[in-house]
């Protein structure tokens, strides 16, 4: 059986974007969304800006946009929570086609939308011009604790193997007979979970062996 | 060997006995010497203690009784110096590629070992380099170890540990899960290595190929050790020790005393 590609999110290519280093990408993004995060939303200028210059950046990595659109999927549940704010949310209300939506809930629901599509986006086209080793590379460039960096590192690792593992037992459960998208079917759906979280934990237990037999003793060497 | 002084031998377990802490007693009295350059076989059912064993040979686990000496040096899991020593003396490879490739590259991973014992700048990268060469991996210092193929990633596992030099190299089921070109290929490299093999298996046409001579472990204990094809021709050995020839093989017959 061969190993997983794990090529989710990143787009193969060869532009600027992609070649430039992983430290220089990573420190834009985060300065890019505390800009973002620190806009007041009124200044809907500011933004039309942001998405403009975001919207270059992608046009320049050269990664299409129906990829990264898929993957923005990620953002539902947020989106969710922001058409929900409106209704829910208390103080002085705006009649709207018969429904009565809070003014207070609307403002937040456009920054929350806002705001968070740009980080998604930007997030996303990080990742889809960056491999994931250079990102940890990138990372201990930055100075962030080897620490963190290792346990970012493991699970760059073990997410492939956990999740081919993962798969074959959903293929072993419909093998059986078992359809795991019915919700009858949910009780044999969560003792598979468990024993998948059993089996990465002893898993990581002997990967903590091994470590100890090639003379690990708990600091990492650059 | 006519050396005046007698050379420590390479692995000297003597009179182990190991319990789990729930109890369980996994070996009793456990003796095997090996000497500088040989390849051993041990072999064993499943359950017979061969995992055990093998993690008391670097101090994973601690003897319950008796002793383990590794050129000379005591095993003893609470001298920290004398461990690190230890664990680059003897080399294990373990059974699933995947628990002991763990960094990112197959460069990273195969510098973890010889990183942890205080190498660094050229003499890391040589480190590295030369243990991929000795497994022909060298061209794929720079990928992620989970793009490989099953037999490539058991390679690269016995480079890890080569790249720590060590003297004893610990091969706990080596063959399994290989397809024979890779089995066939592995093969090839262990006896290209100049370094005493303990090899844990129960694959008996591997260790008949690799191993002059092998040892059984069953419930614990050694009860026979012995020339790997005499071993395999005493078929009522084997039935009383849950081992079986694969169907339709036999060792040969010329390599049996005569």
């Amino acid at each position: 059986m061969g190993a997983g590609h794990g090529h989710r999110l990143h787009y193969h290519a060869h532009s600027a974007i992609h070649r430039a280093p992983a430290q220089l990408k990573i420190a834009a993004l985060v300065v890019f969304m505390l800009v973002v995060v620190a806009t007041p939303i009124t200044w809907w200028w500011a933004f039309l800006g942001y998405a403009g210059l975001l919207a270059l950046v992608v046009i320049w990595s050269r990664v299409p946009l129906g990829y990264l659109a898929k993957r923005m999927v990620i953002e539902v549940p947020f989106v969710i929570f922001a058409v929900l704010m409106p209704v829910v949310a208390q103080g002085p209300r705006v009649d709207w086609f018969g429904m009565s939506l809070s003014q207070a809930g609307l403002h937040s629901a456009a920054s929350l939308l806002t705001k968070g599509t740009l980080g998604v986006l930007a997030s996303l086209t990080l990742a889809a011009t960056t491999e994931a080793v250079d990102l940890l590379s990138g990372l201990s460039r930055l100075r962030v604790p080897a620490l963190l960096v290792a346990i970012m590192s493991f699970m760059v690792r073990y997410l492939d193997v956990v999740s081919a593992e993962a798969a074959r037992m959903l293929v072993a459960m419909r093998s059986r007979g078992v359809d795991p998208r019915s919700v009858r079917q949910w009780p044999v759906v969560a003792r598979a979970l468990a024993v998948l979280f059993i089996r990465a934990y002893e898993r990581g237990e002997r990967v903590h062996l091994a470590m100890l037999s090639r003379g690990y003793d708990g600091r990492l060497v650059r | 060997m006519s050396h005046p002084q007698a050379e420590a031998p390479v692995l000297a377990v003597a009179g182990l006995a190991y319990a789990y802490p729930d109890g369980h007693q996994a070996l009793f009295g456990v003796d095997l010497v090996l000497d500088r350059g040989e390849r051993v076989a041990l072999l064993g059912p499943n359950g017979a203690g061969k995992t055990t064993l093998v993690l008391h040979l670097n101090g994973i686990l601690q003897p319950g009784a008796g002793s383990v000496h590794i050129g000379g040096l005591a095993v003893n899991p609470r001298d920290k110096g004398a461990l690190t020593e230890i664990r680059r003396r003897v080399g294990i490879v373990f059974q699933d590629p995947d628990d002991q490739l763990f960094m990112p590259s197959v460069r990273q991973d195969v510098a973890f070992g010889p990183a942890n014992l205080g190498l660094k700048g050229a003499a890391l990268d040589r480190r590295v380099e030369s243990a991929l060469e000795q497994v022909g991996m060298a061209e794929f210092i720079d990928r992620p170890p989970h793009h490989l193929s099953f037999g490539q990633r058991r390679r690269v596992a016995v480079a890890t540990v080569l790249a720590m030099e060590p003297e004893v190299l610990v091969l706990d089921e080596p063959s399994s899960n290989l397809d024979p070109a890779s089995r066939r290929e592995l093969a090839d490299i262990l006896r290209s290595l100049e370094v005493t093999v303990l090899m844990v298996t129960h694959d008996l046409p591997y260790a008949l190929e690799l191993c002059e001579r092998s040892v059984i472990l069953h419930d614990g204990v050694v009860v026979a050790d012995g020339g790997t094809a005499q071993l395999l021709a005493d078929a009522p050995l084997l039935a009383a020790h849950r081992l079986e020839l694969p169907y339709g093989f036999a060792p040969p017959i010329d390599s049996l005393p005569r």
